[in-house]
């Protein structure tokens, strides 16, 4: 395992020889606009706060991130850091914690100062960082699949909102498949709660009746399933083929498809779209038994491109052969290359001036197409649905165009007049309706 | 015997029997001082805003450790669901200040539209913004005093309260006790998580109620300010928790209490009724717990039903033991110690050790050493930390040649030789 | 360098290739006229160009078809030609011409293009490829005709299984055939009375096929008239405000018929009020005062009467309207005699389903209790017999199925890893929990509450060591092939063998438990020792000897319970503390220091836990929730579980 505490011990070294030139560059790249030369001020190094769960539950799928983090920190270094500067990781452990998420972000803002933090996983650790983050000004890149209906000023949201992810998945079982009743199963907690809601809506105004959909809870870690699949073969009673979302998370996955497995359900009969199962949770299964089954993501190991096969390989150069990339590895990648160059073209690593320049960012994704950062905190990004193979891996089946993320999702009454723009409006919930901010701060 | 030696000390003053009282209350007073003036918000700004928020929940914590050890050191009811009445008392002052927060939020960004709102239209924008994130728009009956900070301040000492005293009604009316009533005091506690757990709990579920640090109309106050109120606050609330418990513990009550703990049916068959005083120190140390949490939560701005998971009364067991149980300051002590231990060694600070063929790193290996050290303390330390202070007074027990501490089973007997 | 040569080499290679394939052939021109929609490979664009090959009779097609169904068929990104590949190595293929079989040149793969039909399209072309292969002399390809049959049936294919079926001679594939010939017939069966009688053939069928044919053909939709209608296909009449038709809905199907003026919402009242302000005044009504919906439907109606706005159904109009429409379900699904009939067939069928569905719900209630069970019969022991709370009882079930995880990466076959791993298991956590014996427990034997406390500790360090060896992914623990699958007894009633064989080896524990106990010196004397250790130490008893291995022994069986748990579930580091909680409850309410009592504990625990979930199936924690707290009570009504220690026995 990788230095937990910091990275670039000699931060000297580099800022006094190297960084005259690159400021310079960096000052005439933007032009005369930002004449309070902010770039003079640079403190050295800059330093980049990483805040994942290293130890608890949620350190399954965490730890993976803050590596992704040290080796994209390193890399950046060894193109020579960012304004001339050394870029430094502080890593802290919230151990999975969700009020020890807050204290971690004010004590990487306040104590450690840092110019950016990349970090979180579950919805709740945000919600439980956004406060500390809107006071104090912070600059937060988020980097997993999440419910939407939010958008806050100081959080650049690189994952998939729920039109990126689960409004396509459910078009293809729609269209493609011709699903007429769905089973949504998900684990109890935010997401699932909020993106089966929406999907509920969207289906109802697809014309699928609301006694065709299925809706089921289980805890965290569920290991008892044969009544649920039971529950979900027997929806084929009336003669409609059935499909399944699911929002299960972690763990609860293994004995799920397990079960599914044991159950001969195959992926011609019901095929299930998990929006949750990536190619790390597949190393925990065998999947010759789940071969057909789908999962939706912006991102895929197997995707072709060069750039993805560099990223594999430096990937698995670093942390051994068996490791497997995923999407929200891949969110970070672009967030955080997203961030060095609106830091480079700001010329400083302020925080507003790094936000204004965030907006129209673009830069290629791995999966082929270009990333670009709309007006409202989320990415566009293209839609891609996978079958799960022998190998774990996905065989890319369906891609589509880059979506742009939408923060408040339009097929919910309350929120489809919602909007958010912070570059015109300045506002991450404007009602379209009465053409008035509801609130510069979030819900939490 | 410690009938007839409580009746001889009552006339002594409560400080003069516990001298300690003192030392502990000035302790206190003298470190809040100190924290203040080193404080961002009233000081010259040495200790960090988060650091002063630590400190305060640190108090928090003692404070339940408190009612910890007057249920366990004292009683000798090993409770498992103590953090669950805090977490009780955390949810109920966490409803008004989600509620009240929202409510203004909604009410300013409704008074732009062209017609003034009904009282459903704030009440739907309210359910909408609280409940949004787990796709609901309507308040659940369990709401319904959110909106009044005096009721929610009486449901922070009422629900614990009451759910102790009927819980501990049941349980002691049908004489569980010992390890028994640890496993149904734990299952009570596992019954409410998971019952939080639940969207249809009212309570956003897993979410939990977040956002507790922004007290409604003071958004204008910096957090360092109000980081160092709640110092205070919580800092006389660990004041006078400290002054009731040795109040309890010092007369002929406290007597009786430890007689329950050493041996439950002697005490019975004196004519005591047993159950009615476990009942009232289950039930005050409930409230007390309660009263905690509803401190330590807005300090921590967020609280879910993680917090309440059995393993959390499992550690304040814990703490209470490495402290040293059966006195009071040991359980403060306790507390303090291991919880900013925990934070020292979780915050990537501790140094790593360097083996040659393996290094250690204090992230992945903390909990190893806090999980033997429980063993450790357990197996040679059982007074804890607080037996140091033995060593200061040169108090000793008494050398009974190797055999068992008493008649029954559990329970440290040290203090049938003090008088 | 490299990649220049390779760029330099395919601008030399690319052109021989296209000369050497006949983009002539007739298959490969059909293919061309359909380019288009095959490489956008979408089910509702793609219909014709599955059409047009089936349809082909070119002798290639069949083949051309199948290959593109397993993900065979490519094409050359320049030319649109479509070809099978060969793979050469990583970055190269070797094309092989669909007319002729031959190959015809390697090519850098980036240039290729592989056709990756999505489930639906491979369906359609299985559907496609059926009248190929109900006569393929290979038993598996008529299987998979009927498969696809079963799936995507079409009315051609009714005609096609009748023409074939005289001719089958494999009695499996024969019977299918019959059965999907009458499924298929209710479908599309030309005469009412073919139906008719196709589906009284299915007369109390338990299959899931069966009533997915025949639910279609009764469903119904609520109309509304004037006065009742008469004939066959009117099911019933409802009443509005009844259960099955509120006065709302019953409401708006008069609207949406346009039988009746519409209501209007909160919302458009609200715009509607919005829009007709003037100078701060709503109809002469201060904006200021509509701060309640009475107000404002005060002043929608003063709108309404200056006939600014449309005026709106009161509830009175509503009741009245309603009263003068009659409201029935008609069959839409079939002609009435088919839909009177499948109703009939399918009134007898659901009750034999709810018989079959309680008897499925009780297997899942055995196979959870025996899980339980398992979790806890190693307690049964520490914990039961020698009164040891011992809270590291779920990580030896964790360890355990580390084990069985480790021995699978040295011992591939599942079978054998399996043999080896239970053994082994046992003997790990008899190690570790002899030690534990050893160095923790024995002294603490007079002070329960704190042994609670020294193994909790040793629980959450062997937690953590699990996690810093194993790192915090699941590990894979997979049962062998023959243990895959579910014992069938009908489409509902069903059992995984893994369950199956948990349920065995609990069994297996509870007699090797009882052998132990009451068959065995070990047994003797281990009840010697818990009644009365001093009086057993007398007798030339070894109390340390005897609870060391008592320990030991209960670790051990928490080690096996481990590999099986691991088997069906997962292997986490925290697998031990999802179960730890519900193995004490289960031996507390069965009755300490009784094995009988926790078997009965873990089949109230389980069943009732299933109960729960039958009757809120869109909420499983709730199950959870409510069985810990009907235990608690439980508890607090017999404190000393269902079969209470007597006498003697219940003091030690």
């Amino acid at each position: 395992m990788a230095n937990v505490t910091a990275f670039g011990k000699h931060p000297a070294r580099h800022a006094k020889g190297l960084s005259m030139s690159r400021k310079i560059l960096a000052t005439t790249a933007v032009g005369l606009a930002l004449a309070s030369a902010p770039a003079m001020a640079q403190d050295c190094p800059i330093k980049v706060g990483v805040l994942h769960s290293l130890s608890g539950t949620m350190a399954i799928s965490e730890t993976t991130l803050k590596d992704t983090m040290e080796m994209l920190v390193e890399q950046q270094n060894e193109k020579g850091g960012v304004l001339g500067c050394e870029l430094e990781a502080v890593v802290v452990d919230p151990a999975s914690d969700w009020p020890l998420f807050a204290e971690k972000a004010r004590e990487l803002l306040t104590v450690h100062e840092v110019d950016v933090i990349f970090g979180n996983w579950t919805s709740v650790s945000r919600k439980s960082v956004l406060p500390v983050i809107e006071e104090l000004n912070g600059l937060l890149f988020y980097p997993v699949q999440y419910e939407g209906e939010e958008s806050s000023k100081n959080v650049f949201y690189t994952g998939a909102a729920p039109n990126q992810q689960a409004i396509p998945a459910t078009d293809y079982f729609l269209e493609e498949l011709e699903v007429e009743k769905f089973a949504l199963l998900g684990t109890d907690y935010v997401y699932p709660r909020t993106t089966n809601n929406i999907l509920e809506s969207y289906l109802q105004q697809k014309g699928i009746a609301a006694e065709d959909i299925f809706v089921n809870y289980t805890p965290f870690g569920h290991s008892d399933w044969s009544k649920i699949v039971a529950d979900v073969v027997a929806l084929g009673a009336d003669g409609k083929k059935v499909g399944v979302i699911s929002t299960i998370n972690g763990d609860a996955n293994v004995g799920f498809y397990k079960e599914l497995a044991a159950a001969g359900i195959s992926a011609d009969d019901i095929p299930v779209v998990a929006f949750s199962v990536g190619e790390e949770e597949l190393a925990g299964l065998d999947t010759s038994n789940l071969v057909g089954h789908l999962a939706a993501w912006n991102y895929f190991q197997s995707a072709e491109s060069d750039a993805n096969e560099a990223w594999v390989a430096a990937w698995k150069e670093r942390m051994g052969e068996e490791r497997v990339t995923n999407d929200p590895m891949e969110a970070h990648y672009i967030g955080f290359n997203m961030w060095v160059n609106a830091a480079t073209e700001a010329g400083t690593t302020d925080v507003d001036a790094v936000r204004e320049a965030m907006y129209g960012q673009e830069f290629p994704n791995l999966t082929g197409g270009t990333a670009v950062m709309l007006p409202n905190h989320h990415l566009a990004k293209p839609v891609l649905i996978g079958e799960i193979q022998e190998d774990g891996q996905f065989d890319i089946i369906s891609q589509t165009e880059e979506v742009p993320g939408d923060a408040w999702t339009d097929y919910l009454p309350e929120s489809a007049v919602l909007m958010s723009d912070w570059q015109e409006k300045g506002c991450g919930m404007f009602n379209t309706e009465t053409n008035t901010c509801v609130q510069i701060k979030s819900n939490y | 015997m410690s009938e007839l030696s409580a009746g001889a000390i009552r006339r002594k003053p409560l400080v003069v029997q516990y001298p300690s009282l003192l030392i502990f209350l000035g302790c206190l007073a003298l470190f809040t001082v100190a924290v203040t003036v080193l404080s961002e918000g009233f000081g010259i700004g040495v200790i960090s805003t988060s650091f002063v928020k630590t400190l305060g929940k640190t108090l928090c914590l003692c404070l339940v450790a408190l009612a910890m050890d007057l249920v366990w050191g004292y009683c000798g009811i090993l409770s498992l669901g103590h953090m669950a009445f805090f977490g009780i008392g955390g949810y109920a002052i966490g409803m008004w200040l989600m509620y009240a927060r929202t409510e203004l939020i909604v009410i300013e960004s409704l008074a732009n539209q062209a017609l003034p709102p009904t009282a459903q239209e704030i009440s739907d924008g309210i359910a909408t913004q609280i409940f949004g994130v787990v796709g609901a728009s309507e308040f659940p009956p369990i709401w319904a005093f959110s909106h009044s900070l005096t009721l929610q301040l009486l449901a922070v000492i009422l629900v614990p309260g009451l759910l102790a005293l009927v819980f501990g009604w049941l349980a002691f009316r049908s004489r569980v006790t010992g390890v028994y009533l640890s496993i149904l005091t734990q299952a009570m506690t596992l019954a409410l998580s998971l019952y939080l757990f639940q969207n249809d709990s009212g309570l956003r579920g897993n979410n939990g109620l977040s956002g507790l640090q922004n007290l409604p109309g003071l958004g204008d106050v910096p957090q360092s300010v109000v980081s160092v109120w709640f110092l205070w606050a919580s800092a006389l609330a660990l004041g006078l928790g400290y002054l009731a418990c040795v109040a309890i513990v010092s007369g002929k009550f406290g007597s009786v209490i430890r007689a329950i703990r050493d041996d439950e049916a002697r005490v019975r068959f004196l004519g005591y009724p047993v159950e009615a005083y476990k009942l009232f120190i289950f039930t005050f140390t409930a409230i007390l717990a309660g009263i905690a949490g509803a401190l330590y939560y807005p300090q921590a701005g967020i609280i879910n039903p993680a917090e309440i998971a059995p393993i959390a009364s499992i550690y304040l067991a814990v703490w209470v033991a490495i402290g040293g149980r059966g006195r009071l300051y040991g359980a403060v002590i306790g507390a303090a110690f291991v919880s900013l231990l925990s934070t020292w060694f979780t915050g990537g600070q501790a140094p790593d050790v360097n083996l040659g063929f393996y290094t250690i790193e204090w992230v992945n290996w903390w909990t190893v050493l806090l999980g033997l050290s429980f063993v450790a303390v357990t197996l040679f330390a059982p007074k804890g930390i607080g037996g140091l202070f033995d060593l200061i007074t040169a108090k000793r027990s008494p050398d009974r040649h190797g055999a068992d501490l008493g008649p029954d089973a559990g329970a440290l007997r040290e203090k049938e030789a003090e008088t | 360098m490299a990649r220049f040569l390779v760029l330099l080499w395919m601008v030399l290679s690319l052109p021989a290739s296209a000369v050497a394939q006949d983009a002539n052939a007739p298959i490969q021109k059909l293919l061309q006229e359909h380019g288009e929609i095959i490489a956008k490979s979408s089910r509702k664009t793609i219909g014709p160009a599955i059409d047009a090959l089936g349809d082909s009779s070119l002798p290639k097609a069949p083949e051309v078809l199948q290959k593109w169904q397993d993900k065979e068929l490519w094409f050359i990104k320049e030319s649109g030609l479509f070809v099978y590949t060969e793979k050469v190595d990583g970055k190269t293929e070797r094309m092989i011409d669909i007319a002729t079989g031959e190959p015809i040149g390697e090519i850098a793969k980036r240039d290729l293009k592989q056709l990756k039909p999505n489930s639906g399209i491979r369906g359609m072309i299985g559907a496609a490829l059926v009248k190929f292969q109900l006569r393929d002399p290979s038993r598996t390809t008529r299987l998979r005709a009927l498969n696809a049959i079963s799936r995507d049936a079409e009315e051609t294919h009714l005609s096609a299984l009748r023409d074939v079926m005289g001719d089958e001679s494999d009695p499996e594939i024969s019977a299918q055939m019959a059965r999907l010939e009458r499924l298929l017939t209710i479908e599309f069966g030309e005469t009412e009375d073919e139906r008719i009688a196709a589906i009284q053939h299915f007369e109390g069928d338990l299959g899931v096929d069966v009533r997915a044919a025949l639910n279609p053909l009764v469903s119904v939709r609520v109309e509304a008239a004037e006065a009742a209608p008469e004939g066959e296909d009117v099911v019933r009449v409802l009443s509005p405000g009844s259960e099955d038709l509120s006065r709302e809905d019953a409401y708006d199907i008069l609207v949406r018929a346009e039988l009746a003026k519409p209501r209007i919402s909160r919302d458009d009242k609200r715009a509607a009020l919005i829009a007709n302000i003037s100078d701060g005044e709503v109809a002469g009504i201060q904006v200021a005062s509509l701060n309640s919906e009475d107000a404002r439907d005060l002043a929608y109606a003063a709108l309404a009467e200056q006939g600014t706005v449309d005026p709106v159904a009161t509830e009175a109009e509503v009741d009245e309207t309603l009263g003068g429409f009659v409201f029935f379900e008609r069959y839409t699904g079939a002609p009435p005699a088919v839909a009177l009939a499948a109703a009939s067939v399918l009134n007898g069928i659901e009750t034999k389903v709810a018989l079959n569905q309680t008897a499925d719900l009780a297997l899942d209630a055995v196979s959870l209790a025996s899980i339980y069970f398992l979790a806890a019969i190693g307690l049964a022991i520490t914990f039961g017999v020698m009164g040891v709370i011992n809270m590291a009882h779920g990580e030896f079930i964790m360890m355990g199925a580390y084990t069985g995880f480790v021995v699978q990466q040295f011992v591939p076959d599942h079978t054998l890893s399996i043999i080896i791993a239970i053994p082994l298991a046992f003997a790990v956590t008899f190690g570790a929990g002899v030690t534990m014996e050893r160095l923790v427990i024995r002294h603490l034997y007079h002070r329960p509450l704190e042994t609670l406390l020294a193994t909790f500790g040793i629980s959450i360090a062997l937690q953590q060591i699990a996690k810093n060896i194993f790192g915090t992914q699941a590990r894979p623990l997979t049962a062998p092939g023959w243990l895959d699958g579910s014992l069938v007894f009908n489409d509902i009633v069903s059992i995984s063998y893994i369950r199956i064989a948990i349920f065995v080896l609990a069994l297996l524990f509870l007699a090797l438990f009882l052998f132990v106990m009451n068959r065995t010196r070990l047994g003797l004397e281990v009840r010697a020792v818990t009644q009365n250790p001093r009086m057993a130490a007398s007798m030339g008893i070894n109390p340390d000897k005897i609870n060391m291995l008592t320990f030991g022994f209960g670790s051990g069986i928490a080690g096996i319970a481990g590999v099986a748990i691991g088997l069906y579930a997962k292997v986490t580091s925290e697998m031990g503390a999802d179960y730890i909680v519900q193995a004490f409850m289960t031996v507390v309410v069965g009755g300490v220091g009784n094995i009988w009592g926790t078997l009965l504990g873990a089949s109230l625990v389980g069943t009732l836990q299933k109960y729960i979930e039958f009757l809120n199936p869109s909420n499983t924690l709730a199950a959870q929730t409510y069985m810990i707290l009907f235990i608690i009570l439980f508890i607090q009504f017999r404190p000393r579980g269902i079969i209470a220690l007597k006498g003697r026995a219940a003091e030690a």
